[in-house]
């Protein structure tokens, strides 16, 4: 068995295929019509075209608002992204109005951080394992 | 006054939430993950949310830490004043409370 994908739900879909894609850097893998407005949407990392998909999932169910809205009150991220270096990042996306309600923290061999990914979601960023 | 100091010292007898005031010592502004994740990945404290969230709670009824909201966010804030109490209270004959250094 493969994690071959898994979705974060988003406010708006083109805002948030802007944001994974220019901001974050990710490519865009599949985009299907599903009827209405919304889309069959992931992203992959350039690193790993065939890697594990990122649902850009429409957060338009009632349940998602205060599950989301629970989560991001107490800064608890829906998803972990890796980087070789999470303060060089930092100061990228810092640098682009990314807004991060934790800043690096260096705990040992890992270093996180999470910022908003300003469609709902907070995203952990990690160390890669060296 | 009494029910303040208890708060206070109720507050200080317990080695986890001391270690909570360490690290926002350090970095003041912190989400209720930013804490958990400094305790279990810093001091190996294996505490589930709720248990923080009570430990928190009980520095908040001490006045020593302070909760911020700000859009969707909750932030806890670090306030040492309380602590003042204690170094005025006990004070030898004659002894002033300290005062700002001068040049």
């Amino acid at each position: 068995m493969k994690i071959h994908l898994t979705s974060v739900f988003v406010d708006d879909q083109a805002a948030a295929l802007r944001f994974y894609t220019e901001v974050l850097g990710f490519v865009k893998k599949h985009d299907v019509p599903l009827g209405g407005e919304d889309r069959w949407l992931t992203v992959v990392s350039p690193e790993e075209p065939a890697g594990t998909e990122l649902l850009l999932e429409p957060a338009a169910h009632p349940a998602v608002k205060p599950y989301r809205d629970a989560l991001v009150q107490d800064g608890i991220p829906l998803a972990q992204f890796a980087v070789a270096d999470v303060q060089a990042e930092y100061e990228r996306l810092r640098g682009l109005g990314v807004r991060f309600t934790q800043e690096p923290l260096a705990a040992g061999p890992v270093t996180t951080a999470v910022f908003d990914d300003g469609c709902g979601n907070l995203i952990q960023l990690a160390s890669e394992p060296q | 006054m009494e029910c303040v100091a208890d708060d206070l010292f109720k507050a200080l007898a317990d080695p986890t939430r001391r270690t909570i005031l360490d690290e926002l010592t350090e970095s003041s502004g912190q989400t209720l993950f930013e804490i958990c994740s400094r305790l279990s990945m810093r001091h190996g404290l294996g505490l589930s949310r709720q248990a923080v969230s009570q430990h928190l709670a009980v520095l908040e009824a001490a006045g020593l830490v302070e909760t911020r909201r700000e859009g969707r966010y909750k932030f806890h804030d670090l306030n040492t004043a309380p602590l003042r109490e204690i170094t005025e209270r006990w004070l030898a004959p004659g002894e002033s409370a300290p005062e700002e250094s001068t040049p």
